[in-house]
C-alpha cells in the first residue's frame, strides 16, 4: 500500500448546510456522515447493503450510505434523520412511527423513515404491498414490521391530508 | 386521589414511550456514537480454520506500521490473565478459555490477535499484515460425532462431552408397560440460528493507569454477569470495573457473552498507556464469532400414549451443541427443564441430556434460550403422535393440555406454573383465524393437489429464573434465587428520579417503570425521570442485574415498585412533620407547583421541592428522629425461591410462565417448494398487562424472529467447519417481504407470583418455529414426510420430497 493516501476535496450539502471536506478515497459516505460530521443518527448494521440502517436521501433518492463512497457524494444534497424535523416539530413520518409504536430499539428507525420519505415522495397513497416492497431493503429485528407498515400508512394519510 | 394504595391509573395503558423522542430524532446514544479524546481503534485478526494448531504468529510488520499503537496476542494475554471462569464442574472446569486463542484455534473466526491503531482504517491495514501459519486438525462440526471423542477440542478435558445428566421423574417403565401406543422417533434436530440484533457488539474500554480503574461504555446486555467474569480474568477488584450502557440496538440475549471482547479492549487500553480503545464489530464478525443459539439433537425418543392419545411417558436422549467454548454454558443444560413437560400433563419421563463442544461459534442465550429447543421437541412429538394415531392436531392438544383448573400446577420436576388457560387460547386463536373455513379451504386445495397444512404451536416463556438451578449443573456454584435493584429519589429540587438495574434494548423500560412510579406517587409519568441504560456506578445493581430471561415486568418492576413505595413512605413521614399532621391525613397529587402532598384536614400542602429541601439543603429545622430520611431509596427485590434438590433435579426453577399459542396455514409450493405462509395468528397470555402496545410489539417481534428462524435463518457450516452464512445476504434475516400479517389476540390470566399479576414476556417461546413445523407436517404427512428439523426452507423441503426412499424415522407400536 502507498505510504501516503492522497485525500480528495469534496463539497456537499447535508440537511441544508454546506460542507467542504478532504476525504480519503476509501472513506464511505456513512463514515463521513457519522465521523466527519458527527451526525450519528445514521447507523451501520450489516456493511453489505442488506439492512438499510444507513439509509439517507441523496438528491432525493434513498441510498445505503455504507455502500457509497464519500467522493461519490461530491456535489450532492443529503438528508439524514437529523434533517427530517422542521423547527423542532417532528416530520409526519417521525410522528407516525412514534404513534404506531413502529420502533423498539430504534436502531433501524432512521433508515426506515428515510426509505419511507422516498416512497411517499413518489407515491402518495401506497398499497400495503407497495410499502412492503419499498422497505424490503430495511431490516428491523424488533418489530416484526407490523407496526412499521401501520406507521407508514398513517404517515401517508397525514401527509395527504396536510 | 388515594394516599393509602396505588392509584393504578397508568399501569395497563398504552402510554406512548418516553424513549421515542430521542430515537425518532436521530438523537439516541448508541455505543458506536461515543467518541472520546485520544481514542484508539481495535481490529481482531481471526482464524480462517475451524480447528488448527497455531504454528506461528508474526505481528512484527503490523507493529511498525505508522499509526499502530500496539498489538496483542493470545500467548501474551495468557501470561498476565487467568482463563475465564467455567460455570461447569470438572472436567468442564479444565477448559482454558482466553479471549484470544493461545496455542490452537477452535472455530473459524476465533480471534488470535488484536491490532490497535489511531484510526479504524489503520487498524484494518495493520491487521492484514499479521502473518499466521496453522497446522490443520480434524474439525468436529457435528455434536453426535463430537461425543465419539476421535478429535478433541480441549485436550486437557479429555472428552468433548462437557456435561451429562439424567432427568427422570415418575414411573417411566410402568407407563410404557400400560401404553396403548408407543411411538418411536429416531432423530429430531433443532438448528443453529441467531437473532442477530441490528446493532453489532461495540466496546469502548479505558484502563486508567492513574487509578487502575476500567471504564466500559458498551452494549453488553448482562453487565452484572460480565463484570464477575472480567474481574476474575483480569485480576482486578470488581469495584474497579465500571460498565455503562446507553441505548442498545437489540440484543435478544446475544450480547450477554461479549465479555471476551471486553477483556481484550481493556488489556489493549492498558498496553496503550490508558488511552481509550474502541472496537466496533462488523456484521460478518457478529455472525461468525459472537454467539449463536444452541443447536440440539434429540435421539431415540419413545413416547407412550393411552388409547385416547394422552401422552403418559417419554424417554429421550438429547445432545446440545455449545460450540467451541461453553461460556454461559452449561446453564442451558438445566434451563430447558424450566418447561420440562411444556404445556402438557404427562408425569413420567426420562431425558438423558448431554452437551458437546464442537468446532463452531460458541453459543449464547438467544431469545427463547434452551427452552425453545425443548418446546419444539415436545410440539414435534405431539404432532407426530397425533398424525400416527389419527387424532386431529387441535383435539390432540386439548386431550393433553394442563387444564385451567389445575393452576398453580406443579410439574414432574417441581416447577410451579403460576397460571394459564391453554384451551381458551386455542379457542381465541381459532376464532381469530377462521379455523373451520380454513379446514374447508384446505380440503378443497388438497383435492387440487396443493400441499397445504394447518399447524398449532403452544409454548411457554418462562421468566425470572431461580439461579439455584445452576447448582443442578454444578453443585459448587454460589448462585441461587434472583434479584433486581432500583433506586427512586427526590433530587435536590424535588424531581422524581428513578434508576433500575436493567439495560433495555427496545423493551420500553423507561416507560413502564415510569407508569409504575406514577401510580405509586399519583403523578404524571412525564414528571418522572428514568435513567437510561445501565451503570454500575448508580449503585442499584445486584449480581443478577441486566436484561435477559423475560423478567423485567416481574423482577424489574417489582424493584421499581418497592423503591417507589419506600420513597412514598419517607415522603409521608416527612410531610406529616412539615404539615403538622398525621400520615393518614395526607394525600398525594399535583398542584400549581408540581407534585405535592396535601393535608386533607387543613388544606395545607408542601411540594416535592419543599420536602427535598428539608432533607438536603435546609435541614436545620429537621428533628433528629427524621435524620434517617434521605428521600433516596434503594430497594432490592428478591424472588421467593429455595435451592432446588440438585440430586433429584427437582424444584421451582422460574417464577412466571407466560404462554403463547400460534396457528399458521402454510403451503409448500409444488413447483418451487417454497413454504408460503397463507395465514397467521398469535395469541399471547402474559398475565396482567402493564403496557398493551409494548406487549403487542414484543409479540410481533418474537413472531418475526421465529418465522425467520423456521424458514430463512440458519447458521450453516460445511463439513470442515467453514461458516457459509457469514453476511446478511447469506444469513437472510426476515424482511417485510417475507413477514406475513399477524392477527394478534390475547387473554390475561394474572400471575399469583408477582405483585401486579404480570408475567415476564418477550422471548415468546419460539412459537412460530413449532407452529410452522406443525403446519408443514400437516401438509406433507400424506407424502410420508416427517418434519425432523426445525429449519425448513425450499431447499430442504425439495430434498425431502425428492428423496427416492422414504426415511423411516418414526414407527408406531399399537397394543390395542
Amino acid at each position: 500500500m502507498p505510504d501516503v493516501i492522497e485525500k480528495v476535496a469534496i463539497k456537499l450539502t447535508v440537511n441544508g448546510k454546506a460542507h467542504s471536506l478532504e476525504v480519503e478515497p476509501r472513506m464511505l459516505l456513512v463514515e463521513l456522515i457519522r465521523e466527519a460530521l458527527d451526525l450519528t443518527g445514521t447507523h451501520v448494521g450489516c456493511d453489505t447493503t442488506y439492512c438499510g440502517a444507513c439509509t439517507v436521501l441523496m438528491n432525493g433518492a434513498a441510498v445505503k450510505s455504507c455502500t457509497v463512497f464519500a467522493v461519490q457524494a461530491d456535489g450532492a444534497e443529503l438528508i439524514t434523520v437529523e434533517g427530517l424535523e422542521r423547527d423542532g416539530q417532528l416530520h409526519p413520518i417521525q410522528k407516525a412511527f412514534g404513534d404506531a409504536h413502529g420502533l423498539q430499539c430504534g436502531y433501524c428507525t432512521p433508515g426506515l423513515m428515510l426509505a419511507t420519505a422516498q416512497l411517499l415522495s413518489q407515491n402518495k397513497q401506497p398499497s400495503e404491498k407497495e410499502i412492503r416492497k419499498a422497505i424490503a431493503g430495511n431490516t428491523c429485528r424488533c418489530t416484526g414490521y407490523q407496526n412499521i407498515l401501520k406507521a407508514i400508512q398513517m404517515a401517508a394519510q397525514s401527509i395527504k391530508g396536510a | 386521589m388515594s394516599s393509602a394504595e396505588d392509584t393504578n391509573n397508568w399501569v395497563g395503558k398504552s402510554l406512548p414511550r418516553k424513549e421515542e423522542n430521542r430515537l425518532l430524532r436521530g438523537r439516541g446514544k448508541f455505543a458506536d456514537d461515543i467518541k472520546l479524546r485520544a481514542m484508539l481503534y481495535l481490529r481482531f485478526v481471526r482464524s480462517p480454520y475451524a480447528h488448527a494448531r497455531i504454528v506461528s504468529l508474526d505481528t512484527s510488520a503490523a507493529e511498525v506500521l505508522p499509526g499502530v499503537a500496539c498489538v496483542l496476542t493470545g500467548a501474551e494475554i495468557a501470561k498476565t490473565t487467568q482463563p475465564f471462569i467455567e460455570i461447569g464442574p470438572d472436567p468442564f472446569a479444565k477448559i482454558k478459555d482466553y479471549p484470544l486463542a493461545v496455542s490452537k484455534v477452535r472455530y473459524q473466526g476465533e480471534p488470535v490477535a488484536a491490532v490497535v491503531a489511531e484510526s479504524p482504517a489503520e487498524a484494518d491495514d495493520a491487521a492484514e499484515l499479521v502473518q499466521s501459519e496453522y497446522e490443520a486438525l480434524d474439525p468436529v462440526v457435528d455434536a453426535e460425532k463430537a461425543l465419539e471423542d476421535k478429535s478433541l477440542l480441549h485436550e486437557d478435558v479429555g472428552t468433548n462431552r462437557v456435561w451429562n445428566g439424567v432427568f427422570e421423574y415418575g414411573d417411566v417403565e410402568g407407563a410404557f408397560k400400560e401404553a396403548a401406543y408407543v411411538v418411536n422417533i429416531d432423530r429430531l434436530h433443532f438448528h443453529r440460528f441467531s437473532s442477530t440484533p441490528l446493532e453489532n457488539n461495540v466496546v469502548i474500554a479505558q484502563w486508567n493507569p492513574k487509578d487502575e480503574r476500567i471504564y466500559y461504555q458498551c452494549n453488553n446486555s448482562f453487565p452484572s454477569f460480565a463484570i464477575q467474569f472480567l474481574a476474575a480474568h483480569l485480576g482486578v477488584h470488581i469495584d474497579r470495573i465500571r460498565v455503562e450502557t446507553s441505548d442498545i440496538g437489540g440484543s435478544f440475549g446475544i450480547k450477554i457473552t461479549s465479555y471476551p471482547q471486553m477483556a481484550v479492549c481493556a488489556l489493549a487500553s492498558k498496553k496503550a498507556g490508558g488511552r481509550p480503545v474502541k472496537w466496533v464489530e462488523t456484521r460478518s464478525e457478529h455472525i461468525t464469532s459472537s454467539a449463536h443459539g444452541n443447536e440440539r439433537t434429540f435421539r431415540d425418543t419413545r413416547v407412550a400414549l393411552d388409547k385416547n392419545g394422552v401422552i403418559t411417558a417419554l424417554v429421550s436422549r438429547h445432545i446440545d451443541d455449545c460450540g467451541a467454548y461453553p461460556r454461559y454454558e452449561p446453564l442451558g443444560c438445566v434451563i430447558w427443564s424450566q418447561v420440562f413437560p411444556g404445556v402438557y400433563r404427562f408425569k413420567n419421563a426420562r431425558i438423558d441430556f448431554s452437551q458437546a463442544v464442537t468446532n463452531k461459534c460458541p453459543v449464547g442465550p438467544n431469545r427463547g434460550y434452551s427452552r425453545m429447543q425443548h418446546l419444539w421437541f415436545l410440539e414435534r412429538i405431539v404432532d407426530i403422535c397425533a398424525h400416527k394415531i389419527g387424532i386431529a392436531a387441535d383435539e390432540m392438544r386439548l386431550r393433553n393440555y394442563i387444564l385451567p383448573e389445575e393452576f398453580p400446577y406443579t410439574t414432574p420436576n417441581g416447577c410451579v406454573y403460576d397460571s394459564g388457560n391453554y384451551p381458551k387460547m386455542l379457542q381465541v386463536a381459532k376464532s381469530l383465524f377462521g379455523w373451520d373455513d380454513w379446514k374447508i379451504k384446505q380440503a378443497a386445495a388438497r383435492k387440487e393437489g396443493r400441499l397445504i397444512g394447518i399447524g398449532i404451536g403452544t409454548t411457554l416463556d418462562s421468566g425470572t429464573n431461580n439461579f439455584g438451578q445452576s447448582q443442578i449443573v454444578n453443585p459448587f456454584l454460589p448462585y441461587s434465587g434472583n434479584s433486581q435493584g432500583a433506586n427512586c429519589k427526590l433530587d435536590i429540587y424535588g424531581e422524581v428520579v428513578l434508576a433500575v438495574g436493567s439495560c433495555p434494548q427496545g423493551q420500553g423500560h423507561e416507560t413502564t417503570a415510569a407508569q409504575v412510579v406514577a401510580d405509586v406517587l399519583n403523578v404524571h409519568p412525564d414528571l418522572i425521570t428514568v435513567r437510561t441504560g445501565f451503570d454500575t456506578e448508580r449503585n442499584v445493581h445486584t449480581g443478577f442485574s441486566g436484561t435477559y430471561a423475560s423478567q423485567f415486568a416481574v423482577s424489574g418492576l417489582s424493584a421499581v415498585h418497592g423503591a417507589a413505595q419506600k420513597l412514598k413512605s419517607e415522603i409521608k413521614r416527612l410531610a406529616a412533620f412539615a404539615l403538622n399532621t398525621k400520615e393518614d391525613d395526607l394525600e398525594f397529587g399535583s398542584g400549581a407547583q408540581g407534585p405535592e402532598i396535601r393535608a386533607k384536614s387543613s388544606g395545607k400542602s408542601i411540594n416535592y421541592w419543599g420536602l427535598s429541601n428539608l432533607v438536603n439543603a435546609n435541614s436545620a429545622s429537621l428533628p433528629s428522629d427524621l435524620y434517617e430520611i434521605t428521600l433516596n431509596c434503594r430497594y432490592v427485590w428478591r424472588a421467593p425461591f429455595k435451592v432446588p434438590d440438585t440430586k433429584k433435579k427437582y424444584g421451582s426453577l422460574t417464577l412466571t410462565y407466560a404462554s403463547q399459542l400460534h396457528v399458521a396455514v402454510v403451503e409448500v409450493e409444488r413447483d418451487t417448494f417454497i413454504p408460503r405462509i397463507l395465514d397467521y395468528v398469535a395469541v399471547d397470555d402474559c398475565g396482567t398487562v402493564i403496557n398493551p402496545s409494548i406487549v403487542e410489539g414484543q409479540v410481533y417481534g418474537a413472531t418475526a424472529h421465529g418465522i425467520g428462524a423456521a424458514v430463512m435463518e440458519n447458521c450453516v457450516y460445511d463439513a470442515v467447519g467453514n461458516m457459509l452464512t457469514s453476511t446478511f445476504s447469506d444469513y437472510t434475516p426476515i424482511t417485510a417481504m417475507n413477514m406475513p400479517k399477524v392477527k394478534y389476540g390475547h387473554i390475561e390470566t394474572p400471575s399469583p407470583h408477582s405483585y401486579s399479576g404480570a408475567k415476564g414476556m418477550g422471548e415468546g417461546g419460539a412459537a412460530p418455529i413449532h407452529t410452522i413445523s406443525a403446519a408443514l407436517q400437516d401438509a406433507l404427512f400424506a407424502n410420508d414426510i416427517i418434519i425432523e428439523d426445525s429449519f425448513n426452507n425450499a431447499d430442504s423441503l425439495f430434498r425431502a420430497m425428492a428423496a427416492k426412499e422414504i426415511r423411516h424415522v418414526v414407527s408406531i407400536e399399537k397394543r390395542i
